[in-house]
């Protein structure tokens, strides 16, 4: 692996335990044990300098936990997290880790609730940079801020306005503005276009793309939108009840997916091309992730599970398109090989 | 087919009177739906799509109104029917499927209860085949187990079999006309594909006509025969479904089908319409989508465009105005 290849962000064996356990005298009361929601549960993953990941699945399986974690919203229960070879974890002092974390920031899926209401737009996109301490020169950070809202397509006189008066696109725009204020690297972002309608969606990652290009960013991006995923994307893992179940090359992974659930994803996605394509409807939903099935979490709703699916936890190995996937049928070949849809 | 049609609405004008003069969110639309077709409504948030199902089912919160216009339901006029004889019209005739399946369904009761409850209200049934039916019903929609279930709580079940309860309470009074609105926005793309083919599936079994409200493209592909696109409170284009789908014509539609990103075509830049839609109360004149046209003229900035005959479809759009000589 040249140096040139290292990984930017590193993930190993990351784990989020939360605990939904009842209070302690209701537990004896009722004789109830312990409950353990296992949020995530081990996961691998590397990102590359100036890549696109993106993290896909249903709701409750994880990904916002894993962006949560990354940004240090939480603590992980297992795992590390490294960046440029430096455990988050293992930092000694805070100073160091506040040097580190400066050169991440987050965008969140909703532009109503992520924007202080009484604050004007100019102080909230200021915010990260005097929270980090990045500058304390009045007219500095005004020069900065007023370039920042003209990056993300707003104009400086905005900046006096408060967030009520902007649309939920601009809103998104103003999130963004802040999100780059720090001059971070790396972008965590969490659904960001999802509370938006189409057009507006296309006005943003069109500016993230342009940002990413402009500034070198590196992305993390989680989404259940797997067209918008397939367009932002280098690489997706897709993942299910807290595990990443494949990660392969985008392009790849739409194009040749291994894993079932994978497949099943993509089949779920309505056809706008009408090409009429038959599709085979997937039969349930995800399970209590409390009580998770056995061996593969997957396999009540597999059609090609058998006894081995139903005892062993697979693990990620190279499939045929070049990336990981973590399922027996794959592995032993037991399943035909699924190419499909690409219409130029 | 105009004299079969099940929902005739004619020029229906919704206003929000308010200190600072009239918010109109329904300008003058017309539109008709046969039976067992879907017509499908999209439109971006603030385009009036949902408003124009809440005055359907005669649910505008106050002090919204209608203002004009008339909506008949198999020849009878129900825009102007007093608020009990509404009611009755409402689960009978006209069933209703919303965006949350939580907050459509009553906490407090058995989904049995509320089955019946429906059924009870509308059909001359007694309780015990009312009950019947309400297990039939569940097990129609997919319920694994429906004598055991319908004893259950709305809690106790998951958010894609609560929606579908919620399209066995819609479906309870045997309705001529389903107003679904968003019914799959809250879901996961794995149940949306469930639910969409359930819907289409039951109404085609029980000859209702749907009218099916969403802001996503995907699910009016793969289920509606026609579609509505509205703007600003006026339907830009309306037409069967592959032509608006494939061969949009109004540049609005056109803009927002290039704007959807699809798996398979690799885009370095999607194609986008700059701006927004306009508020409520600063709708401009003209054509009020002509700020964000590439392809405004000056007419489109003066005068108001009406619905024009365009093969299949009806588009208010003046590129295609007789005396502009059809599309420059």
């Amino acid at each position: 692996m040249s140096a040139a290849d290292a990984p930017y962000i590193e993930v190993r064996g990351l784990a989020r335990h939360f605990d939904v356990s009842k209070p302690l005298l209701n537990r004896v009361i009722e004789g109830q044990p312990r409950l353990i929601l296992k949020a995530v549960d081990g996961i691998d993953f590397a990102i590359r300098k100036g890549e696109t990941l993106s993290l896909v699945g249903e709701s409750g399986c994880g990904k916002s936990t894993v962006a949560r974690l990354i940004v240090g919203l939480y603590r992980p229960t297992r795992g590390q997290i490294l960046f440029e070879g430096t455990d988050m974890g293992g930092l000694a002092t805070r100073a160091e880790e506040r040097a580190l974390r400066k050169r991440f920031q987050m965008i969140f899926q909703d532009p109503y609730a992520s924007l202080n209401p009484r604050w004007r737009v100019a102080d909230i996109v200021a915010e990260p940079i005097r929270a980090h301490r990045l500058s304390s020169d009045a007219a500095e950070i005004r020069r900065r801020v007023d370039e920042l809202l003209r990056q993300v397509g707003l104009s400086p006189a905005d900046g006096e306005k408060f967030p009520h008066e902007f649309s939920g696109g601009q809103r998104q725009r103003i999130s963004i503005a802040r999100a780059l204020s720090s001059n971070p690297e790396f972008l965590v972002c969490d659904e960001p276009t999802s509370a938006l309608d189409v057009s507006v969606q296309a006005q943003i990652l069109n500016l993230m793309k342009d940002l990413q290009r402009e500034l070198g960013l590196t992305y993390l991006f989680i989404s259940h939108n797997l067209a918008v995923v397939f367009h932002i994307s280098d690489r997706v893992g897709v993942m299910y009840l807290g595990r990443l179940v494949e990660v392969a090359d985008a392009r790849a992974l739409f194009e040749n997916p291994q894993h079932p659930y994978t497949r099943m994803l993509l089949d779920a996605i309505p056809d706008l091309d009408m090409t009429g394509r038959a599709r085979t409807p997937v039969a349930g939903e995800v399970p209590n992730p409390l009580d998770p099935p056995k061996g593969c979490a997957f396999n009540p709703r597999c059609p090609f599970a058998n006894d081995r699916c139903r005892t062993e936890r697979p693990e990620l190995r190279p499939v045929a398109n070049g990336g990981v996937a973590a399922c027996h049928a794959v592995e032993e070949g037991r399943l035909a090989a699924a190419p499909r849809l690409a219409p130029a | 087919m105009a004299e079969a049609s099940i929902l005739e609405v004619k020029n229906l004008r919704v206003e929000f009177p308010t200190r600072r003069g009239n918010l109109v969110a329904v300008d003058d639309i017309s539109f008709s739906i046969a039976p067992g077709e879907v017509l499908g409504v999209v439109g971006e948030s603030g385009a009036g799509k949902s408003m124009t199902g809440a005055a359907v089912i005669g649910l505008i919160e106050p002090p919204g109104r209608i203002a004009g216009g008339s909506i008949s339901l198999s020849g009878r006029r129900i825009d102007d029917l007093p608020y009990e004889e509404m009611r009755k019209v409402r689960g009978r005739e006209i069933g209703a499927i919303f965006q949350d399946p939580l907050t459509s369904l009553n906490p407090l009761y058995t989904i049995g209860r509320q089955l019946t409850e429906t059924i009870l209200t509308h059909l001359p049934v007694s309780q015990a085949e009312a009950q019947q039916r309400a297990v039939g019903l569940l097990r129609e929609v997919g319920i694994p187990a429906a004598e055991k279930r319908i004893d259950h709580y709305p809690h106790q079940f998951s958010g894609g079999m609560r929606q579908r309860v919620v399209i066995a309470l819609a479906l309870a009074a045997n309705p001529k006309l389903i107003i679904a609105d968003e019914p799959t926005t809250a879901l996961d793309v794995s149940i949306q594909a469930q639910i969409i083919a359930l819907i289409k599936k039951l109404c085609r079994e029980h000859g209702a006509a749907v009218m099916l409200v969403t802001h996503d493209m995907g699910v009016i592909a793969e289920t509606a025969d026609r579609v509505a696109v509205m703007y600003a409170g006026r339907i830009a284009e309306i037409g069967p479904v592959r032509d608006v789908i494939k061969a949009a014509r109004h540049p609005y539609t056109d803009g927002l089908m290039a704007s959807i990103p699809k798996v398979g075509r690799t885009e370095a830049r999607l194609a986008q319409i700059d701006g927004a839609m306009p508020r409520l109360n600063a709708i401009p004149r003209g054509c009020a989508f002509n700020p964000r046209c590439t392809r405004a003229f000056d007419r489109c900035r003066a005068e108001r465009p009406e619905p024009m005959r365009v093969g299949n479809s009806d588009v208010a759009c003046w590129l295609y105005d007789a005396g502009q000589g059809g599309p420059r």
